[in-house]
């Protein structure tokens, strides 16, 4: 204990802080030589107190509010708030709503993972897949700009429907943006799932295993890249995911690399989703006309690229909401760190703790301390440039 | 089958649960007193694999109640387990031990924002609040004052 307390006295946290960028965290790494004997995860840089400001909120307001909580799932928190609000007071959004929705949320989904991919290259030391992710992630945006006018923060949702519709005449040159993005896909795939070096750097490193994987309770690609086989979409079907065909991506060895595949093929299914959505899309209105919330509690939960975002809301019958209680999915997977880390070397710990998808800031604020001195002896710059040179290692011949 | 899974839990919970509300076909809410907390989490995780999802604490002035949500993946259903805490005595037994490290923040959370404090939790200190917060002000709670 008393150890702990003189490495808390010591250790300097390396800044400064971003709070343009989401999720600041801290990683305080403990090392021994070249291996990580502990992890200490701190967060709330930057709290912003949101569940506390959408008590002064009205209900609508509170819509555009969450849809701040984070600007790559900011259809997420929205979406699975008005499910919440609609489970509160028994109905369903028309059917049409569902469809559009469901077609902005695999949207999100393509347009996060290919964010991480092109990070997580980066991480390694492949810039050329960073700036292909971002590339191919371009048109994506573009999407969204034709259906809602806005590239990122759709403001699609609303309690009760959506805020826009999907012209018809609209959807042959949607469908054809969406299928332009296959070829690209198929470029990644053979790129990333069939490199040798990505292998080698990959395979068998920051293993969270299945038991691990239910222990931390851990959601998404996270928990499905380690065989744990949860999935909003399929186990609570919500929007129109009922009502295509589509595959749940799970992988079971738990490394890095199963993280990477299971996003990558997660696209492919995402591509599935919206092409079906958008050619199955029944006519009918885009709203429910909710005038006031009654009384009553209710939970939404949907799967947002990082796994189940969930919702509770109670109201009281005034204007906004008594209570409303959110958990985004990296609440539950970031702690998952601390089972992935320990045992590893510290060469790969940035690509470790970049394969949970947290908002990338995270690594920034990492430091290394030497658990005989109590010094810190790396910084987070040291951190990627010893990932990035391990991968350069591996290239020559 | 989500049926005959209610009537297994409550089998198997017997009186602990004293008020079982079926909001809707895919929301479940159950009171029960707080002693019994550790049985109920304990017999919705390990007999019926629940994955705990998150807890919601409330201020609801007279007392403060908690939620701790239970997903049934395979039945696409959340069990919340309702329990109320006295204000004068705001204590409640951890889940950690019980559930495992799922647990482990948002109690932290809760400790922090509305001042409940949860026995048995091995490291119950700030999760986001910053250091320089006073003691004892907890923002969560309806008394609080913006100052």
């Amino acid at each position: 204990m008393s150890d702990k307390k003189k490495i808390r006295q010591t250790v300097i946290p390396i800044g400064p802080f971003h709070p343009l960028q989401e999720e600041p965290e801290f990683f305080k790494l403990f090392v021994d030589g070249e291996t990580v004997t502990d992890i200490e995860i701190n967060i709330g840089y930057n709290h912003r107190g949101i569940e506390k400001i959408s008590e002064v909120k009205s209900f609508d307001q509170v819509t555009f509010l969450v849809e701040r909580i984070c600007g790559i799932c900011s259809n997420s928190h929205p979406f699975a708030y008005c499910l919440a609000i609609e489970d509160l007071m028994g109905i369903e959004a028309p059917e049409r709503t569902s469809f559009i929705r469901t077609v902005i949320a695999e949207l999100e989904r393509i347009h996060s993972h290919l964010l991480w991919l092109g990070l997580a290259g980066h991480f390694l030391g492949y810039n050329t897949v960073f700036m292909w992710a971002w590339k191919y992630r371009e048109p994506v945006l573009d999407i969204f700009e034709a259906i809602t006018g806005n590239r990122n923060h759709y403001a699609m949702n609303k309690l009760g429907g959506v805020r826009r519709d999907i012209i018809d005449d609209d959807i042959p040159a949607i469908l054809k943006m969406v299928s332009e993005l296959v070829p690209a896909m198929d470029m990644f795939k053979g790129a990333i799932i069939d490199d040798p070096v990505i292998h080698a750097r990959l395979k068998g490193v920051g293993i969270l295993t299945k038991k691990d994987a239910i222990a931390y309770a851990a959601l998404g690609p996270v928990a499905r890249a380690s065989g744990f086989d949860v999935d909003i979409r399929r186990d609570e079907p919500y929007g129109a995911y009922d009502r295509v065909k589509w595959n749940v991506i799970v992988e079971q060895d738990g490394d890095v690399f199963a993280k990477a595949k299971v996003r990558i093929l997660e696209i492919y299914e995402s591509i599935k989703i919206i092409n079906q959505c958008l050619k199955k899309m029944p006519k009918g209105p885009i709203d429910a006309n909710i005038k006031e919330v009654p009384p009553g509690e209710g939970i939404g939960r949907i799967e947002a690229p990082r796994g189940e975002c969930i919702h509770y809301v109670r109201s009281d019958g005034s204007n906004s909401p008594v209570r409303h209680k959110i958990r985004a999915p990296s609440f539950m997977s970031v702690p998952t760190a601390k089972a992935s880390i320990v045992g590893q070397q510290v060469a790969d710990a940035s690509i470790i703790l970049a394969a949970v998808d947290p908002c990338y800031c995270c690594t920034e604020r990492m430091a290394v301390i030497d658990k005989k001195t109590n010094k810190q002896v790396l910084s987070a710059q040291d951190l990627v440039r010893m990932g990035q040179e391990k991968t350069r290692k591996l290239w020559k011949p | 089958m989500a049926k005959q899974l209610m009537f297994q839990i409550k089998d198997k919970l017997g009186d602990v649960v004293f008020q079982l509300e079926d909001k809707s076909a895919k929301r479940t809410f159950a009171s029960i007193h707080k002693a019994d907390l550790r049985q109920v989490a304990g017999v919705l995780h390990k007999d019926f694999k629940a994955r705990f999802s998150i807890a919601s604490g409330i201020d609801n002035v007279k007392n403060f109640e908690l939620l701790y949500h239970f997903s049934f993946d395979d039945l696409g259903k959340i069990i919340s387990i309702r329990t109320f805490v006295e204000k004068d005595d705001p204590v409640i037994d951890s889940l950690v031990p019980v559930i495992g490290p799922a647990a482990e923040w948002i109690e932290r959370e809760i400790h922090e924002l509305l001042g409940i404090s949860f026995k048995g939790h091995p490291n119950l200190k700030r999760l986001l609040l910053a250091d320089e917060w006073p003691e004892g002000k907890y923002p969560l709670r309806r008394d609080f004052k913006n100052e």
